[in-house]
This record gives structure tokens, sequence and C-alpha cells, in this order.
């Protein structure tokens, strides 16, 4: 670099330039959080059996293998819509679905990905379904591209 | 080697190589189960597994950035660490912390290991990357916190450096980070958001720091160039890193809930995300070419290069790939992601940590000059050997992430493959991903093994060697 730039120049633009976008960064975390999620995120019907399924989620690993809204492992399938996908956006009809597909965990079809049995109760089977079907309506700018996640 | 308490890193980096060690082998089991779905099940189920697999990465790269600093720091303030006592005592806590988490991973179910550590009065646990029981995310910041008292204590009471200063800046926002990991809030939407906060703004942001003070480090012992020069340049990347990394984290706000001014901000600021990783590149080489001596130390050298070529290549140019919002629409969550991940992650921070452990192990075992011929060409037949490795674990998930976009996510809903039809489609790759796997593997073996080759370069490499002082 030119001996025109000096050090101190160039510890200035680090100086600056990070105050200047981690100021921005906070900004923008401030709209987000405040004014635009409120609107975006379905949180009226956050109920107490949606932050059960949630912790359900979270106890078992779910994201070890699956994703949700794309992050998480891709081993097994995305979950964010799963609740149009296999419920066909019907509560009664998904939670049944659940019940009876997490009962019959694991497949023990030789040689094929397996899921383990989880013991969940049927109230826990429920609060997860409630939870991806909450999931499936936060407004996520129309991703995944299709119904199969 | 000037302070006699830098041998506290020591310990530090036989820990990180152990635990590499162990990383790589539940890859191997990882990536079978991607072929032969019930490889090991139920004893190691996927999930089980991946956390090891992740979970090591995460815990050996912090042990090696602090072995790292341990290292740098007294030389760079010109004096002995405030306390190789306490580094010493974090050392062993740190160590059985993290062995113990391991070891419940692997030996007590999940839902079982969260109720025996009280998640529940404090949930953190069960999400990616953070799926440590709370105790220990404890554990973690009381060791950060042990580590940066001892670090700053150091560097407050002698020279105050650049690289010191960006170092352990770096640091401060690696410890301030980690308090997200602490936020779990129930909506679902803005646990995602404030997860970024530890998982992107280190990755993409403070740990960037740690690196460019590292190579600049290592740059000044291996090259001489003017540590004037070099400085400034480290200034330069870091701003760089900063600038395009913190707005850049709205590339992983496209798709979880936030509104839509974060598609443009994050494809703008992350599209410029690669030139700080490109600066490096030619920082490196700029300052290799100015070189005023030669160091015997070649592995050293060649670590140094290699790594600002693979983090340019996977955390720049694989990250450029899918980054834009209307491509990361069709690639996000896909193999493409798990493609970037692991030449980004190798290049920029596993192959940093060699760097310094290739310059300054050597050192502490009584060899100045680095180690001998021998032990210096096993140890670049390591680094081809898990570089290239890398380099097609790298493509054929590509190329499995194009095949899996194509089937699954391109087509109309109705003519889109499922999932698990889409990933039988892809299989061949996912062998071919597991065989460079195991040629990774192999490398590992080869780099250890150039540990337990004796003796040691000589002065007179320096003298003999090709360029004379051109600078």
């Amino acid at each position: 670099m030119a001996e025109r730039f000096t050090k101190s120049m160039a510890r200035n633009i680090y100086l600056g330039g990070s105050a200047f976008f981690v100021l921005l960064f906070l900004a923008l975390t401030f709209d987000t959080q405040v004014r635009a999620m409120p609107e975006r995120d379905n949180r009226d019907q956050l109920t107490e059996e949606v932050v059960r399924g949630k912790h359900i989620w979270e106890n078992n690993n779910c994201v070890g293998c699956h994703s949700i809204m794309g992050e998480g492992a891709y081993f097994a399938p995305e979950l964010a819509n799963v609740f149009d996908r296999r419920g066909a956006g019907d509560t009664e009809v998904f939670k049944s679905y659940m019940r009876a597909w997490m009962n019959a965990m694991p497949t023990n079809i030789p040689g094929r990905r397996q899921m383990p049995n989880f013991n969940l109760s049927d109230e826990d089977i429920d609060a997860l379904s409630a939870f991806l079907e909450w999931t499936s309506k936060i407004d996520d700018n129309n991703w995944p591209p299709n119904i199969e996640g | 080697m000037k302070y006699e308490s830098q041998r506290v890193s020591m310990p530090y980096f036989i820990f990180a190589l152990i635990l590499f060690v162990g990383q790589i082998v539940f890859g191997l089991v990882l990536g079978l189960q991607y072929v032969v779905g019930d490889f090991l099940f139920p004893e190691i189920p996927f999930n089980v597994a991946r956390m090891v697999h992740t979970n090591l990465l995460i815990v050996w790269l912090l042990f090696g950035f602090m072995g790292a600093t341990y290292y740098m720091v007294p030389e760079e303030a010109q004096t002995e660490l405030h306390s190789p006592l306490l580094a010493w005592i974090l050392f062993w806590v740190f160590a059985a912390a993290g062995t113990l988490t391991v070891l419940g991973y692997l030996f007590v179910d999940y839902a079982r290991l969260a109720e025996l550590t009280f998640n529940e009065y404090f949930p953190t646990m069960g999400r990616e990357f953070l799926e440590q029981p709370t105790i220990t995310k404890i554990g973690l910041l009381l060791v950060i916190l042990g580590f940066l008292y001892n670090v700053i204590m150091t560097a407050l009471k002698g020279r105050k450096t650049v690289v010191n200063i960006i170092l352990i800046t770096g640091l401060i926002g690696l410890a301030v980070l980690w308090l997200f990991a602490f936020y779990n809030p129930s909506n679902l939407a803005t646990d995602k958001y404030f997860w970024w906060f530890v998982i992107h703004l280190w990755v993409e942001g403070v740990w960037e720091l740690i690196m460019g003070a590292i190579l600049a480090y290592v740059l000044i012992k291996l090259t001489g160039v003017d540590r004037e020069v070099i400085e400034k340049w480290l200034y330069v990347i870091v701003a760089m890193a900063l600038i395009t990394g913190i707005i850049g984290t709205g590339h992983h706000f496209f798709w979880i809930g936030p509104p839509e001014y974060w598609l443009w901000l994050g494809s703008v600021f992350s599209a410029l995300e690669p030139l700080p990783f490109f600066m490096m590149v030619v920082f490196a080489f700029n300052m290799i070419n100015r070189r005023r001596r030669n160091h015997p130390n070649k592995a050293a050298m060649l670590w140094a290069m290699g790594t600002t070529v693979m983090a340019f290549l996977g955390a720049g140019v694989w990250g450029f790939l899918h980054t834009l919002a209307p491509v990361n629409y069709y690639t996000h969550g896909s193999q493409i992601t798990a493609a970037h991940g692991h030449m980004a992650f190798y290049g920029a921070y596993v192959m940093i940590v060699l760097t310094i452990i290739s310059y300054a192990v050597p050192i502490m075992r009584g060899r100045p000059y680095g180690n001998s011929n021998t032990a210096q060409v096993v140890e670049m037949w390591g680094f081809w050997l898990m570089t290239i490795s890398m380099v097609f674990i790298t493509l054929f998930l590509t190329a499995a992430g194009v095949l899996q976009v194509w089937l699954q996510r391109i087509p109309d809903s109705g003519a889109a493959l499922s999932f698990m039809a889409g990933q039988d489609q892809i299989a061949l790759f996912y062998w071919m991903r597991f065989v460079a796997g195991a040629f990774f593997m192999a490398g590992l073996v080869v780099y250890l093994g150039s540990f337990f080759i004796k003796g040691q370069a000589s002065p007179e490499e320096e003298v003999r060697g090709p360029a004379t002082a051109d600078a």
C-alpha cells in the first residue's frame, strides 16, 4: 500500500467503520424486532401449548436431523411447512398424522435413515404439532419454494 | 519463544488436536449414515453424531484460539503471562467440562440430559450448535472470562501492539456475543434472529479478527517484513470484515421472519464479504514476496498461505455462490449450505489454528528454526491430503446440492421430488463425499505422524534459501 496511506488512517477506517455498522445494525435490529416482527411472526397465536411444543422440539434435539425454516441439519425433511405438507393445513388432520407418525418410529427398514422413537405422550405430540403449525404461519417471505420444503 | 509462560499454550494445542481427531471420526460416522441410514442406529443416531461433530469442532477451535493467544500475547507485549497457573487451571476446567459434555451426548439420551441438567429452569438446549447443557454454557462463559482477564492483564502491562489489540478485541467480542446463547425466547422467530448473533457474528465477525491477528503475527515472524506494514494491512482487513460482515448477517434473515428490506441489505453486504478474505490472500502472498528472511519453517509458511486461499474459496467464493436472495431462495438449507460450511470452517479456522501450531509448537519443543526437513515434508503431505480432500468433499456436496435443488426445490408442488426421494437420487455423491472424508482422515493421521519425527531445521537453511532478501 502506498506510503500516503498511513497506519493511523487504516486504524480510523477500522474504528469508524465498525462503530458505524454496529450502530446501524442495532438500529435495524430495533426496527425489525419492535416494528416489523409483531406483524409477521404471528405472535398473538403463541399459546402455552405452542411454547410447550417448542420445549419438546428442543429437548429432543429435533434440529439435529431436521431443518426448520431451512436451519438445522439436512438429514431429514424440512418441518416449517410440514403442517401444510402432511396436514393439508388442517389442525385435526395434522394432529392425527403426527400421532401416527411419531408412534410408528423407528421403521427399522434395513439401510434406511431411522428416526428414533422419543416416547412422547399424546399430549406432548399434540403440543409439538401446535408448535409446528404455529411455525408454518410465520411470514417468511414465502419460503420454501414448494410444498416439499 | 522469548517468555517461559508462553509454554502454557502447549496443552491447549495438544488437546485441540485430540478433539480434532474425534471430530473427524464422527464426521465419518455421519458421512456413512447419509448413505447407510441405519448405521449405528439406535446406539448413535444421526443427531447425536452431528452434535458431537459440530461441538467438537467449536470446542477445539476455541482451544486453538486460546493456545494461540497464550503464545502470542506475552511475546507481543514483551512480558510474562499474568498468571500461568490460572491458564493451567482453566485448561483443566475447560477440558473436563468439554469431555463430560461430549460423553453426556454419547451416553445419555438427550431429553434425559436436559432433565439431569435442569434445562427446564433455564432452557437453552436443543438449538443448532448450542446444544450444550446450560451448565456447560455457563462453565464456558466463566472459562472465557478467566482467560480474558489473564490475557488483558498481560497485554496491559506490556507493549500494546496492533496484533494484540485486534486479537483481544476479537476475543472480547467472542465473549460478549456468547451471552446471546443464553437468550432463548419462546417465539421461534425471535429465537432464530438472536441465535445468529452468536453464530454469524462469531464466524463472519469477531473470529475474523482473531484469524487476522494470528495470520499477521505469523507473517511478522516468518517473513521479517516491517511490523508497520503488516499492522496497516491488518487494520484494513479487519475493517473490511466488520464493515461487510455485520450487516451481512442479513443473509440469514431472508426466510426466518424478518422484513423484506433484509433481502437487499443481506444480499448487498454479504456479496462484499469475500473482500476481507481476498485481501488476506493478497496480504499473505505480498508479505511473503517482500520477505526479508527465508525462515526454515516452510511448513508453517505453507499453512499461512493455504489458510488464506482456502478461506477465500470456502468462505468467500462458496459463500457468494448462494448468498444473493434470489439464489438463496432455492438453495437455503440444502447441501450447498453444507458444502460452504465445510470448506469455510476448514479454510478459515481449522487452517489458521494449524498455522500457529505449525509455527509455535516446534519452538516450544526446542526447535527454534522449525522441525527437521523430513518432519516438514510429512507435515506438508498432511496439509495437501487434508486440503485436497476438503476440496473434493466440497465439490461432491456442491454437486449433491445442485441436484437436490434441481429435483426438490425448483419444480412446482406436485412435480417436485420429496426430500427422501431426492436424497436417494443423489446417494452417489454422498458415497464419493464419504471416500473423500476417509482421505481426509488419512491426511490427519499423516499430519499427526509428523509430530513424532525427531530432529530440527538448522539456521543454515535460512541462508541458502532460494530468494535473497529482495525487499
